[in-house]
């Protein structure tokens, strides 16, 4: 029973991790950056959440409705000043920009909210699920966080899939010249990514914080580097591969510490992922692209 | 041609070494003169480590074209190997000198031989893939550093992975314990040896950029497939830079651990590995005076604003962003090269104006 318990609690942090990596992966795909302020965002997503339920009182939906909100304007935002002006120039550039907009929204965070950590109170008010007289027990959170992940992971396959704006996306993720040629305009795609990806920053967020409730301005940095590393693991670029990536990574985590040890679980993460990569070196469920001379 | 491009990068490597000359005896002599604070003083040992740090990682990031993110696990096994050969050695080696020198060969040996080990199955990828999978040994390098048990007895050396499996005898002494880090470090590091680091770092990087090996490692860069057609053996080449940049920042790394009294391995963090990639960026990549200058001006940056107490790290953020922007960006370049002209253009009215009277 203990390994069904360990297991459950994996898929939960997995599924967080999977909402996370579903916004790096969306970016990447598309924009061709590594967003490293992703993790961030979720901060603040978590922190809006936390202040519309603690200081104005109102109910956790309006909460959550509000860090949506402020996450999506605040990655328009991001994207408009700091991403956008460098767009077609070294990736590497846009990276550095992106960890300058990491420190900035990490002690933005520290002026406004100060460094002590927040007790974050559970958006999810469900009663937790016994199952076989106690044995197994399935919390709310770990419901929500499932099922929202699964919804978000769904909801992008059939807007990319489906919508005119969806299937702009991944013309520009193919072959952005040759979408552009085809008179998509390639800017205003690659800002509508962010808007998305920051606003499934926010959801994330606040799941996160309602399964690990502590609140800091650091927060997001490991999550972030976590779900980046999901979203690798299950093939950059691929929604299915994110919420794989997610899940697998979540699981492996909380096996190791139960079975392994628990000071190496970092190092367990990291290694499985790298043997992955080594066998299949575009993830999981990643394109293999062949190089063109 | 050839002995007038040759003369260019000679020049251009003595000015490089020159400028390192020229502030190091600048410091020595403000320090003489007793116009360095204390703080000021300790930031000099960092500087020289960074500095190191930044080339050695310009060598992989610049000139071979490899986005590496985990070079500060490189530093983090050199620098609690550096401070276990130091603390071993205390009584058989007399010099402190001589300790750190060997202490500084030691880091710089074990990360060159663990950047080999990862070296091997890291070189087989590319791009934002080799970029994660540094990411994750250098992670994994700061998890198992901080969680090793080191110390010495009357026995010997003794080194676990848990304390239960650590049995010192009599008198024995922890020299790294887990999670707390090396404690009790002597701090033998001198200015006058991050000098020396600094200068055999230039004279590595600049030697290995100018030889045969670097003209083919920046032909594997600009192009792989053709430099591949041609017979370059393109794995050995990016082993070679990869395993020589791994030993520097292992040498780097022994000289800042023996400058702290403690250090924990969640110094050698993903941050710290970003930060010395900012100082590359900045510095402009494969250029390495640029890493040397922007690697001192951004480490002196922060701590100098230590006065504006919780605005210094925001204002930091934004310089970063703001130069970013304007080095990289079209349009802001274009502003700028625009603004330029119109106060060349004033000037130069104001001459024709002078040559008329």
């Amino acid at each position: 029973m203990q390994i069904l318990q360990y297991l459950i609690n994996g898929i939960s942090i997995g599924a967080v991790y999977a909402i996370i990596a579903l916004g790096y992966t969306m970016v990447y795909g598309i924009a061709k950056m590594l967003n490293f302020a992703h993790g961030d965002v979720i901060m603040v997503g978590a922190y809006i959440s936390f202040c519309v339920t603690n200081y104005l009182g109102l109910p956790s939906i309006v909460s959550v409705a509000a860090a949506v909100a402020v996450c999506t304007l605040l990655g328009i935002v991001i994207e408009g000043l700091a991403y956008k002006p460098l767009r077609g120039t070294s990736s590497l550039a846009v990276l550095i920009t992106a960890i300058g907009v990491s420190y900035f929204l990490q002690n933005a965070a520290q002026l406004i909210w100060s460094s002590s950590p927040k007790n974050f109170t559970s958006i999810v008010t469900m009663e937790p699920i016994s199952l076989m007289d106690g044995q197994l027990v399935i919390t709310g959170e770990v419901l929500v966080t499932v099922a929202a992940s699964i919804v978000v992971m769904l909801g992008l396959t059939l807007f990319t899939g489906k919508t005119r704006t969806g299937k702009a996306m991944r013309a520009v993720s193919e072959d952005r010249d040759a979408a552009q040629l085809m008179g998509i305009n390639v800017n205003q795609t690659i800002s509508t990514t962010f808007a998305i990806g920051s606003a499934l920053a926010a959801v994330a967020g606040v799941l996160l914080c309602s399964t690990v409730p502590t609140l800091m301005p650091t927060t997001g940095s490991m999550p972030g580097i976590r779900a980046f590393t999901a979203a690798v693991f299950g093939g950059i670029g691929s929604i299915p591969g994110a919420m794989l990536g997610g899940i697998l990574l979540g699981i492996i985590e909380t096996l190791s510490k139960a079975y392994l040890s628990t000071q190496f679980s970092d190092a367990i993460v990291f290694s499985v992922l790298i043997i992955i990569l080594l066998v299949k070196p575009a993830g999981l469920l990643g394109k293999q692209v062949q190089e063109k001379v | 041609m050839k002995t007038m491009l040759g003369n260019m990068k000679t020049r251009t490597n003595l000015v490089t070494y020159l400028v390192v000359i020229a502030a190091f005896v600048l410091m020595q002599v403000f320090n003489s003169l007793g116009m360095l604070s204390s703080s000021q003083r300790g930031y000099l040992v960092p500087v020289c480590v960074y500095i190191s740090l930044a080339v050695s990682l310009n060598l992989l990031v610049g000139v071979c074209g490899e986005l590496s993110l985990g070079h500060a696990g490189f530093m983090g096994i050199g620098a609690f190997t550096g401070v276990v050969v130091a603390a071993v050695l205390k009584d058989a080696v007399a010099g402190d000198a001589v300790r750190l020198v060997l202490a500084m060969i030691a880091g710089g040996f074990t990360a060159g031989v663990m950047g080999f080990l990862i070296g091997i199955p890291v070189l087989r990828l590319r791009g934002d893939y080799l970029a994660i999978v540094t990411l994750a040994f250098g992670e994994i390098m700061k998890n198992i550093i901080g969680n090793t048990y080191a110390g010495i007895d009357g026995e010997g050396f003794h080194m676990a992975i848990s304390t239960s499996k650590m049995k010192l005898g009599e008198g024995g002494k922890y020299i790294i314990s887990g999670p707390l880090g090396a404690t009790g470090v002597e701090k033998i590091a001198t200015f006058t040896m991050g000098f020396v680091l600094v200068m055999f770092t230039l004279f590595v990087v600049l030697n290995l950029i100018n030889s045969k090996e670097g003209r083919a490692i920046k032909a594997v860069r600009d192009n792989r497939i053709a430099a591949e057609s041609v017979g370059i053996n393109v794995t050995a080449f990016r082993m070679k830079a990869f395993v020589v940049s791994a030993f520097l920042a292992g040498m780097a790394g022994a000289l800042f651990g023996l400058n702290y009294s403690s250090m924990t391995a969640s110094k050698f963090n993903f941050n710290t590995s970003i930060n010395i990639l900012v100082f590359v960026v900045l510095g402009g990549m494969g250029n390495i005076l640029g890493s040397v200058i922007s690697a001192a001006v951004l480490y002196i940056l922060p701590e100098a604003m230590r006065g504006l107490e919780d605005f210094r790290m925001i204002i930091y953020a934004v310089v970063l962003i703001l130069v970013m922007l304007f080095t990289w960006s079209p349009k802001f370049k274009d502003a700028v090269s625009v603004a330029g002209d119109k106060i060349k253009g004033i000037f130069r009215k104001k001459k024709e104006v002078g040559s008329n009277e």
